[in-house]
C-alpha cells in the first residue's frame, strides 16, 4: 500500500486555496493532497478550473487565499524558477515549445543553469535512452511529431530530477500505442519514488494509471475516489453533476454516394504543416465517415481542401457528382457542403463581430440572407436567434461580439450555424474540442440527426471515442495519407492505432524491470 | 567604364559610406529577433544624428559625440518601448509615428546648429600597417566607428548563436506565449531589446551628421533607417548576411557617386536610384524561394504580449 493511506508522507498539501479572475471564481477553497511517489489524478471537465490549480503550484499564478505546504513546509513560488527549484516540474497541454529552435536549446530553456549545449546533447541521449523516449537532440522541434514534442518536454523535466511532475492533459495528441510508451515512462519514474500530477478528462487512462484521484467542478473539490476500484461512469458523473445520456442512433440506409474525393494531393499552405498525399474516399447520403489522427498529420489541410479554401484540379473533389474541386467555398456552399474548421476564433467565427454577423458570414448564401448586394438584416437576425434557440447557446443576445462566448458555448454555435443550413454535406473538424461533456452529447446528436435527414458527414477528430460513437465508417490520417476506409463495427483498438501510424517508428523496448 | 577609379580607394569609401546602415540594421536585428517590429529605425537615426553633434560641438570630443548620438537614439526608443510594451500600442503605427516625431524634434533641436564644422574624428593609428600597399588604405586607414561596426556584427552573430542571453532572445521571439509559460520576463528582454536597438540606430546616426557629411542639415539621414530596416529582412534576419548587404548597398552608393564625378553616359537619376535598386534585388533573389522557416522569420515578430491569466 502506498503512503497515501496512512496519510503521512504528503509531497505537497493545498489547503483551502481560493482564486477569483473578474467575474469567475476558478478556484474555490480546494484542498487535496499528494503523497510521495503516487501518480494523482485532478478529474474535471473544461473550466472546472485545473489548469488554475497547477499553475498556481508551478508558480505562474499567485492564490487570492489559502495555503500550499511542500514538504512540510509552507511553499509560495512567486515564478516558474522558484517551483523549478523547488523541484516541481511541468509538461503543459499546449506545448511550451519553440518550433525554430532544436531539441537541445529548448531543453536549455526551461533549466536553471544548463550545462554547454554539447554536454546537454549527451545527457538529452541518456536520458531519453533509459527512460524509452528516443530522442535526436539537434533536431528542429517544428518538424517533429506532436508526440516527440510532449518528449521534448518530458525530457526537459526529467533532466532536473523533479519530486512532482505535473502533466495538463497529456495524451490528448498522442496515439494508442504512444500513450502506452508514455504510460510506461510514468510507472518507472513512480517507482523510482517522482510523485505525478495527472490531469485528464480520459477516465479509462486514469482507472489504468492513477492511484488516486480529486474531481473538480466549477472551481470545487466535489469528491475524490480510488480510480481502480470505480467506474468510468461513476466518476463521469461526479465530474459533470449529473447523469449523462450516451447519443441516440438510429439506423439508416445508405444511399447514393454525396462526397466523392480521390487522388487528392496538394501541398500544404501552412509553416510546419502536411501535405495531402493521393486522399480518395466516398460518403454516402445518411453516412458518418470518422477520420482520426494525430493532430499535424493533416487534419487541417484536408478541411481546407474540402471546403474550397485551398483548390485543387476540378474533378478532385465531387458533390452528388459534380465536380468542385476548382471552386472556393461560397460556390460549395452553393452546391451543398457547409464546414466547420477546428479553430472557433478567427477561423470559424470573427471574434470582434456580432453573432448576428457571424451568422451571416457562413449562412449567406444558403439561407438567402442577402438581396442584390444588400444585407437582410431581419432575416439574419432570425437565423441567429434560431442558432441559439435550437443548440442552447448560453449568451445576452445576438449582439454579444464571438469573442465574449466561452469555447463551449462559441463551438455549440459555430456547429449549430452550419448544421441548421439543411445541408448535403458536412465537413466538421474537432466538432467537441474543448466543450464539455454535456455540450458534447449535444452536438454529436445533431451531427448524427443531420444524417439520419440524409447528410453525408465526414467528422474529423482527435478523440478516438467520439469516432466510434458517431461514425459508421473508420479512416485515419498519417502524415498526410488517408487509410481505407473501414467500417467501425468489429474495429479493435489495436488496429485502430496502427492505421494512425502506431507509435511513429518509436517502437522502443522499455526495461522490462 | 570603371575608368579613373581606384579599386582601392572605392573599397575603402565603400566600408565608411555603410557604417550608418549597419550599425541601424544591425540594432534592429536584436530587436526583431525579440519579437517587435520597430519601424522607427529612421526616426532614431536622426536623432542619433542631431544629439550626437549637439554633444560633439559642445564638448569639442568626437567620443563623447557618439556616446550622445546613442544615448538620443535610445531615448526615443524608450518612447517606442513605452507605448509597445507597456501600453500595448500597435508596433507599426507606433514605429512610423516615432520616424515622424524623430524627424520634426531634430529638427527643432538643431535650429542653431545648421552650417557649423564638428571636431574631426581621427584615423586609427596602425602605425606602420597603414603603409602596406593596397591594404593598408583598404583595412587600416579608418576612424574607429568602422571596425565598431563589423565588430558589432561579430558579436550580435556570437551573442545570438551561443549565448545564453541570445538563446532567451531567440525564444521571446519565436513565441512569447511559450517563453512566459517558462518564466522568462518577455517584457522585460524586449525592452531592452528596443534600447538596444535605438542605440545602435543613434550611433549609425551620429555617424552620418559626424563623419559622413560632416555638418547637421535637416533630414540628413535621408532614407538611410528604411534601407536599414529593408536590410533585416532581405538578410533573412543573419547577422552576416546584414554586413553584405550594408556593403552592397555602401559599395553601389560609392561607385555611382563615382561615376556622376567621372561623367558617364548613365542618367544621374538612374545611378542615384541604383543604390536602393540593386540591394534590394539582390536580397530578394537570395531570400527568395523557401518557407518561413528556413527564412528563419521570428514567429512572433510585430505581436503585443499580454500576460493573461
Amino acid at each position: 500500500m502506498t503512503a497515501a493511506e496512512t496519510g503521512a508522507g504528503d509531497l505537497l498539501r493545498i489547503e483551502g486555496v481560493t482564486k477569483a479572475y473578474p467575474g469567475v471564481v476558478a478556484n474555490s477553497d480546494v484542498s487535496f493532497a499528494i503523497a510521495q511517489g503516487e501518480v494523482h489524478a485532478l478529474l474535471g471537465e473544461n473550466g472546472a478550473g485545473k489548469s488554475t490549480l497547477v499553475k498556481m503550484i508551478y508558480g505562474l499564478v499567485k492564490p487570492d487565499a489559502g495555503r500550499m505546504i511542500w514538504r512540510g513546509a509552507p511553499f509560495a513560488p512567486s515564478q516558474p524558477s522558484a517551483a523549478r527549484s523547488s523541484g516541481i516540474a511541468m509538461v503543459f497541454q499546449h506545448f511550451s515549445l519553440f518550433e525554430a529552435l532544436n531539441v537541445a536549446e529548448n531543453v536549455a530553456l526551461g533549466m536553471e543553469t544548463p550545462p554547454p549545449m554539447r554536454e546537454l546533447a549527451a545527457r538529452i541521449r541518456a536520458v531519453s535512452e533509459e527512460y524509452g523516449l528516443p530522442l535526436d537532440p539537434s533536431r528542429m522541434v517544428g518538424d517533429l511529431s506532436a508526440g516527440e514534442r510532449q518528449r521534448v518536454e518530458i525530457i526537459r523535466c526529467l533532466l532536473q530530477s523533479p519530486k512532482l511532475l505535473i502533466m495538463d492533459e497529456p495524451t490528448s495528441v498522442l496515439t494508442p500505442q504512444e500513450v502506452e510508451i508514455l504510460f510506461q515512462t510514468l510507472r518507472q519514474l513512480r517507482s523510482e519514488g517522482t510523485s505525478i500530477l495527472y490531469i485528464s478528462h480520459k477516465l479509462e487512462e486514469i482507472r489504468t494509471l492513477c492511484d488516486r484521484a480529486t474531481v473538480l467542478r466549477r472551481g470545487k473539490v466535489v469528491g475524490a475516489c480510488i480510480p481502480r476500484d470505480s467506474t468510468a461512469r461513476e466518476m463521469a458523473e461526479m465530474m459533470v453533476g449529473t447523469t449523462l445520456t450516451p447519443p441516440e442512433r438510429r439506423a439508416t440506409e445508405k444511399g447514393e454516394v454525396a462526397l466523392g474525393v480521390s487522388d487528392l494531393s496538394v501541398a500544404s499552405p501552412i509553416p510546419f504543416g502536411t501535405s495531402l498525399k493521393a486522399i480518395s474516399f466516398t460518403v454516402a447520403r445518411g453516412e458518418v465517415l470518422g477520420i482520426a489522427g494525430v493532430a499535424g498529420n493533416g487534419q487541417d489541410e484536408l478541411l481546407l481542401a474540402l471546403n474550397g479554401e485551398l483548390r485543387v484540379a476540378p474533378d478532385r473533389v465531387r458533390i452528388h457528382g459534380k465536380s468542385v474541386g476548382d471552386l472556393g467555398p461560397t460556390d460549395r456552399r452553393r452546391a451543398g457542403l457547409v464546414s466547420a474548421p477546428e479553430e472557433r476564433l478567427g477561423h470559424a467565427a470573427a471574434p470582434n463581430m456580432t453573432l448576428t454577423e457571424n451568422a451571416l458570414l457562413s449562412g449567406a448564401v444558403r439561407q438567402g440572407l442577402t438581396a442584390r448586394g444588400f444585407i437582410d438584416w431581419r432575416g439574419t437576425e432570425a437565423f441567429a436567434e434560431k442558432i441559439i434557440e435550437s443548440f442552447d447557446v448560453r449568451t445576452p443576445g445576438t449582439h454579444v461580439a464571438a469573442r465574449a462566448l466561452s469555447g463551449g458555448n462559441l463551438q455549440k454555435f459555430v456547429v449549430g450555424r452550419e448544421l441548421l443550413q439543411s445541408p448535403e454535406v458536412i465537413v466538421i473538424n474537432q466538432p467537441t474540442w474543448g466543450v464539455d461533456a454535456a455540450a458534447a452529447a449535444a452536438i454529436r446528436q445533431a451531427i448524427l440527426d443531420c444524417a439520419a435527414g440524409g447528410a453525408a458527414v465526414v467528422v474529423i477528430s482527435q478523440d478516438l471515442d467520439e469516432l466510434l460513437e458517431i461514425a459508421d465508417s473508420f479512416a485515419a490520417l498519417n502524415e498526410g495519407r488517408l487509410t481505407k476506409p473501414r467500417p467501425v463495427q468489429g474495429l479493435t483498438i489495436d488496429e485502430i492505432g496502427l492505421m494512425m501510424g502506431g507509435a511513429h517508428g518509436m517502437e522502443v523496448a522499455h526495461h522490462a524491470g | 567604364m570603371f575608368g579613373g577609379i581606384d579599386p582601392a580607394l572605392l573599397i575603402a569609401s565603400l566600408m565608411v559610406a555603410s557604417v550608418p546602415i549597419l550599425l541601424a540594421a544591425i540594432g534592429e536585428l536584436v530587436v526583431e529577433k525579440a519579437g517587435v517590429l520597430n519601424l522607427g529605425v529612421e526616426g532614431m537615426m536622426i536623432m542619433g544624428a542631431v544629439c550626437g553633434f549637439i554633444t560633439a560641438v559642445v564638448t569639442g570630443s568626437p567620443a563623447l559625440g557618439f556616446l550622445g548620438g546613442a544615448a538620443g537614439g535610445a531615448g526615443l526608443s524608450l518612447l517606442f518601448a513605452l507605448l509597445t510594451q507597456v501600453m500595448q500600442a500597435n508596433q507599426v503605427a507606433s514605429g512610423l509615428a516615432l520616424t515622424l516625431f524623430g524627424l520634426g524634434l531634430s529638427s527643432l533641436l538643431g535650429q542653431g546648429y545648421v552650417g557649423i564644422k564638428p571636431p574631426h574624428t581621427g584615423v586609427v593609428p596602425f602605425g606602420p600597417l597603414a603603409d602596406i600597399p593596397f591594404f593598408g588604405k583598404v583595412i587600416f586607414g579608418h576612424d574607429p566607428l568602422v571596425y565598431l561596426s563589423v565588430l558589432a556584427v561579430a558579436a550580435v552573430w556570437a551573442f545570438l548563436r551561443h549565448a545564453r542571453g541570445g538563446l532567451i532572445l531567440r525564444a521571446v521571439g519565436e513565441s512569447h506565449e511559450a517563453a512566459h509559460a517558462l518564466g522568462y520576463k518577455v517584457r522585460r528582454i524586449r525592452v531592452l531589446a528596443i534600447l538596444f536597438g535605438g542605440a545602435m540606430a543613434g550611433l549609425g546616426g551620429a555617424y552620418v551628421s559626424l563623419v559622413r557629411v560632416p555638418q547637421w542639415t535637416d533630414g540628413i539621414t535621408a532614407g538611410a533607417g528604411w534601407i536599414a530596416l529593408a536590410i533585416v529582412v532581405f538578410a533573412s534576419w543573419r547577422p552576416w548576411r546584414v554586413l553584405l548587404g550594408a556593403w552592397l548597398f555602401g559599395g553601389i552608393t560609392v561607385l555611382q557617386l563615382n561615376l556622376q564625378a567621372a561623367g558617364s553616359g548613365i542618367p544621374v537619376e538612374y545611378l542615384s536610384m541604383s543604390p536602393y535598386l540593386i540591394t534590394i534585388l539582390v536580397l530578394v533573389i537570395m531570400s527568395s524561394g523557401r518557407g518561413r522557416a528556413a527564412l528563419n522569420a521570428p514567429a512572433s515578430l510585430g505581436q503585443n504580449f499580454h500576460a493573461a491569466r
